[in-house]
């Protein structure tokens, strides 16, 4: 079954070429059938091919399809690879991506470029799972620079706004500054094991025995480039809160199904060449740690539900980062399919009610829309009850692991997290309560108008929320009586890096009981803080020119780490640009070369004093001519 | 065989003397596509000779005997892939040229096929006289092309760049007389015969200076390129894409054949400076371009960055690199014909090229939005399109000779994005400006020219050994030559 791996990714090529070359000329209908029917049929054949997998045993299966690149010692062979690892990013991204795509059947009916929507989509999901699939780092840049141009594509996907262009193109560069560093990183790995392949790279480095010899420092640190700004990581965040400048169903398309896990998927994949650079691993734990704090507090003071939204998300990946950066590695992908679950939820659930109040996104003109909106208020709630890490619901499973493997590295990882939780929980449901509770703030006209979503969006909805509930129960861990399944799944990817990592305190379970009652009890805390404040108070976030002050001030405005970027970066390399054009090129060197053939020019005059038309003075240089062409030949 | 290659085009253009009016334009055309079938006959047979002998691609014929000159050309894989470029780019570039109208049609016509003989003549000539005339040939049809057929300031600008690439080939030409003299009694410029010399490391790195200048002007490599810009921007659009296009890898192609094998111990003596002044050009012209104004001058400077990338693995000459300087030859010439065409439609739409009074095209012409993406796609090196697959080989090998050296040209990858997803803004999205209002999509003529130009990008992208596999052997001697 597995064979026919390379049709998962082809089917969502054939719809974006039939799409993209004739969509226009097509019913939506049909358009919407080909586009959603190309991911369904992809995700039945990745859930065929992963039930394909005989029990207890695991799969590792290379396909090759042609030879892509060969010169010199480079060869680069366009093969996949299907394992564990790939099988359950395929799952997600198919998965994932056919609710999207049905959801989007009802959410841009209403757009000219209903077809154009599908085709980048479908092209969104294929390059996404070229990434996952590719059998060396080469395929897998591939994909991870082509959904650099699907999230271009789309954020800016309604182009006559300019604003939405400028976020697109924020995002499409600051994506390429990671990719020069994942470039750089992978020139080292073929420096070093001369191959770019997966399996000839991981086996060779499998047998290094010391740790942290500066080249696998240096490449484990620049794939991390690579990965913070795929995935959003201090510094080079900025772009995915921008990012929602798309329609709704692409920050569920990027926050959940692609895109943003493609940097904790490549360490993962990467995981025995982390492993063997400590160093890199504990900077990695400390930017994730730290971007889940920092996009957390940003969080609490924003008033767009999407941005709110790409802050959450970007926190989130600091958790799965911390993760990482702690060797949980099958932990951070627990958390990357439940965050997968959740955050389509929210945001599908979120693009809900943005259709219903006609394109406003403002949680202060909102409110109460629990009784207009029943199947999103309801589906909203389970995704931000996931998200806040509610005890039974998925992100709380995922979450839990991730501190609690925090908390056996350094407790001071742990303590971090726990405060994340704590600000999570809040905004989240600052959101909900600001949303769906209270009173309508919105114009009378958006009242009138108030409606639930058509069956094609409340049916993904229902059906993300459902997973949001149980998609903790697919890596229960032993303590709750579970299995580990995905842990199991997953372990033959990681094992050769798990046998280099030293386990040395093993949390007992009463210490895992303890720590689990203190984040549940604080989270739950929080969110009575957020009922107290939102509900029992009515508090509504101040309007936009309203005095603020301090702390809120400096959170509102994110830190004004845009406008840092904007002076420290942008500014300097403009003005750069026209200096360097106008003073360096034009007056140095080009007045260099001009005032060169000036001379010339001038010498000519003295020269063509020779031609005086004197014969005395043409016999004297024919002589002198011969006597130095004599000397020459005579001289050698 | 490759004799009636080099010599149609002349045939063509003489016979187009006969014309007159617009029926030049089909005659051109035609012939132009003719030259084209021809060199894929002799791409095809190339191909199945591969790995038997290479004859049929060699005729040497004693020409000027007195002086040892000789008429000797020879194809190999890698001149191959130029004449290949070449006669591709011919018939677009011809066909782009049909919503013009020319003063004395033949005259333009005919300098054009002029200068295809001396383009082919400089990509398959094994003797130096005869490369040295074909060199020169290539270049006064191109002058003449622009000079008469250019914007304002045509006939200052043109001047500059016809003075400054003759005062490079004067350089040029006292090195070939010096080996000339140096070769065994009864002088030759034959190719093989410069080869067999055996110069002192000191006489071969003078001589390699008198070759550089030619080679580094034409290229051009940083700081030699202030002719470039203002002449591709003065230029009509047929004469700016035959000097991007083409042109200028008769400067790169002129290193592989003539300065590598010849003078190795003179390349290796200078190779560090050159790398450091190329990987400087690519810098230094990105960070130019982000600021320009006028599309056309933006995009002479992303040439020259992308040209500084294509010199710096040239020099740095390892099997990696080469092969990226042969494949990125070809990807350079496509892509930045492709960009040429595109502000060439647009600037024949909106009668200006300045970016800032454009925009919003996208929602009148969508089918020229999308090929325009894919070209600039191609320019700034996205997997998938033929662009990445130079980069990647370029960067690599230079990574090989020094990795703070490959960061500090990956540059190229950020900025290129910058000043290409700006142009790309500015002029195709947001709102219609009063310039843009009536734009029309593309013509079925304009169709017929970006297609098969975007069709190179994305068939070299997937499957780059189409063309790496032509040229393999050719790189692997010449990196041979240098050991």
């Amino acid at each position: 079954m597995a064979d026919f791996a390379w049709l998962i990714p082809l089917l969502p090529f054939i719809g974006f070429l039939i799409n993209g070359l004739l969509g226009k000329s097509l019913p939506k209908i049909l358009v919407a059938v080909i586009g959603t029917g190309a991911m369904v049929a992809s995700f039945l054949l990745a859930t065929l091919i992963f039930f394909s997998i005989p029990q207890g045993e695991t799969i590792h299966l290379n396909i090759h399809l042609f030879d892509f690149i060969q010169a010199g010692t480079i060869y680069i062979p366009f093969d996949f690879l299907i394992d564990p690892l790939s099988i359950l990013m395929i799952l997600i991204i198919t998965g994932i991506g056919s609710l999207i795509h049905l959801y989007s059947a009802g959410y841009m009916k209403e757009d000219e470029g209903f077809y154009k929507f599908f085709a980048y989509l479908n092209l969104f999901v294929f390059f996404m799972l070229l990434l996952v699939l590719g059998s060396n780092y080469i395929i897998m840049f591939i994909g991870w620079e082509g959904v650099g141009l699907c999230s271009y594509l789309l954020i800016g996907f309604w182009f006559k706004n300019q604003d939405y262009n400028n976020a697109a193109k924020k995002a499409f560069i600051m994506n390429r500054i990671g990719d020069l560093g994942f470039l750089m990183g992978v020139f080292f790995i073929f420096g070093t094991f001369g191959t770019f392949t997966f399996d000839e790279v991981f086996s060779k480095a499998s047998l290094v025995t010391e740790f942290n010899q500066p080249i696998f420092i240096t490449i484990c640190l620049l794939l991390f480039v690579g990965a913070t700004g795929k995935s959003a990581q201090i510094p080079l965040f900025t772009w995915l809160p921008d990012a929602m400048a798309g329609p709704t169903p692409v920050s569920a398309l990027i926050h959940a199904a692609t895109m943003v896990t493609a940097g904790i998927y490549m360490i993962a994949r990467s995981n025995i060449l982390f492993v063997l650079a400590p160093t890199a691993l504990t900077v990695i734990a400390i930017v994730g740690v730290a971007t889940a704090l920092f996009a957390a507090t940003i969080g609490l003071a924003q008033n767009d539900i999407k941005k709110v939204l790409a802050y959450s998300t970007v926190s989130q990946l600091g958790y799965m980062f911390l993760a990482l950066g702690v060797g949980a590695f099958s932990s951070a992908l627990f958390h990357v399919m439940t965050h997968a679950f959740f955050k389509a939820l929210l945001f599908l659930g979120a693009g809900s009610v943005i259709h219903a109040m006609h394109h406003e996104q403002d949680i202060r003109r909102m409110g109460g829309l629990a009784k207009k909106l029943p199947i999103t208020h309801l589906t909203f709630l389970i995704g931000t009850l996931a998200i806040a890490g509610l005890p039974g619901l998925s992100g709380f499973f995922s979450k839990d692991e991730i501190l609690a493997k925090a908390f056996e590295t350094n407790i001071i990882y742990w303590v971090l997290g726990v405060i994340g939780a704590i600000l999570t929980a809040f905004y989240m449901f600052r959101v909900y309560f600001l949303t769906f509770h209270g009173s309508f703030r919105g114009t009378h006209d958006q009242a009138h108008h108030l409606h639930e979503s058509p069956l094609t969006m409340t049916l993904p909805l229902i059906v993300l929320a459902v997973l949001s509930i149980v998609g903790g129960y697919f890596n229960l861990a032993p303590i709750f009586g579970g299995n580990a399944g995905l842990e199991h799944f997953l372990s033959p990817v990681f094992a050769a890096g798990q046998a280099k990592i030293h386990h040395t305190n093993h949390l007992s379970h009463s210490t895992e009981y303890l720590i689990m009652a203190v984040s549940v009890v604080a989270v739950i805390l929080s969110i009575g803080l957020a009922y107290f404040t939102y509900i029992s108070k009515k508090s509504v976030p101040v309007e936009d020119g309203d005095e603020i002050n301090g702390l809120h001030k400096l959170v509102y405005n994110k830190y004004y780490v845009d406008e840092l970027y904007d002076k420290v970066f942008v500014q300097p390399i403009m003005y750069l640009s026209t200096s360097i054009y106008k003073f360096v090129d034009i007056v140095v060197i080009d007045g260099l070369v001009n005032s060169i053939g000036k001379g010339i020019y001038a010498l000519s005059g003295i020269l063509r004093q020779l031609q005086s038309g004197s014969i005395g003075i043409y016999v004297l240089m024919m002589v002198l001519g011969l006597i130095s062409i004599l000397a020459f030949n005579l001289i050698p | 065989m490759i004799t009636a290659l080099l010599l149609f085009p002349l045939l063509a253009s003489i016979f187009l003397l006969f014309f007159k009016g617009e029926i030049v334009k089909k005659v051109a055309l035609a012939a132009a596509i003719i030259e084209l079938a021809l060199s894929v006959w002799v791409w095809s047979v190339f191909c199945s000779t591969c790995t038997t002998s290479k004859e049929a691609f060699s005729v040497d014929i004693p020409w000027i005997s007195s002086l040892g000159v000789h008429f000797a050309l020879k194809v190999d894989g890698i001149s191959l892939i130029l004449i290949l470029l070449t006669n591709f780019l011919i018939p677009l570039i011809i066909l782009s040229t049909y919503k013009h109208t020319y003063n004395k049609p033949f005259t333009f016509y005919g300098l054009v096929f002029a200068m295809q003989t001396g383009l082919l003549g400089v990509f398959m000539s094994y003797d130096a006289f005869l490369f040295y005339i074909f060199w020169e040939v290539a270049l006064i049809p191109v002058y003449f092309i622009s000079a008469l057929y250019g914007g304002k300031r045509r006939i200052e600008v043109t001047l500059k760049f016809f003075i400054y690439t003759i005062l490079g080939s004067l350089f040029m030409l006292i090195g070939i007389i010096y080996l000339y003299l140096q070769t065994p009694n009864a002088h030759s410029f034959s190719w093989s015969a410069f080869q067999l010399l055996e110069l002192s490391p000191d006489i071969q790195g003078l001589v390699f200076l008198s070759f550089f200048i030619a080679f580094a002007i034409k290229m051009p490599i940083f700081p030699f390129h202030t002719w470039q810009p203002d002449t591709y921007t003065e230029s009509n659009a047929a004469g700016t894409m035959l000097l991007s296009g083409i042109m200028l890898k008769m400067g790169i192609f002129g290193v592989i054949r003539w300065i590598i094998p010849i003078l190795p111990l003179g390349f290796m003596k200078w190779d560090d400076i050159v790398i450091v002044l190329a990987v400087i050009g690519i810098v230094y012209a990105s960070i130019i371009a982000i600021q320009q104004k006028d599309a056309k001058r933006l995009v002479a400077y992303s040439s020259i960055a992308h040209v500084g990338l294509i010199a710096a693995g040239l020099f740095v000459a390892n099997e990696i690199s080469l092969q990226g300087v042969v494949i990125q030859m070809l990807n350079h010439g496509v892509n930045v014909v492709g960009m040429f065409v595109v502000l060439d439609i647009i600037e024949s739409r909106t009668k200006t090229r300045e970016i800032s009074s454009l925009g919003g095209i996208a929602s009148r012409a969508p089918k020229l939005a999308i090929l325009f993406l894919i070209i600039l796609l191609g320019n700034v090196a996205l997997p998938l399109t033929n662009g990445f697959v130079g980069e990647f080989l370029l960067l690599n090998g230079l990574f090989g000779y020094n990795s703070y050296l490959a960061a500090f040209a990956g540059l190229t990858i950020i900025l290129g994005a910058v000043y290409m997803l700006r142009t790309f803004q500015k002029v195709m999205l947001g709102q219609l400006t009063s310039t843009t209002e009536d734009f029309t999509d593309l013509t079925p003529n304009e169709m017929a020219v970006l297609i098969p130009i975007v069709a190179v990008i994305l068939v070299i992208g997937v499957y780059p050994n189409i063309f790496t596999s032509l040229s393999a052997a050719d790189v692997k001697s010449l990196v041979g030559a240098l050991k």
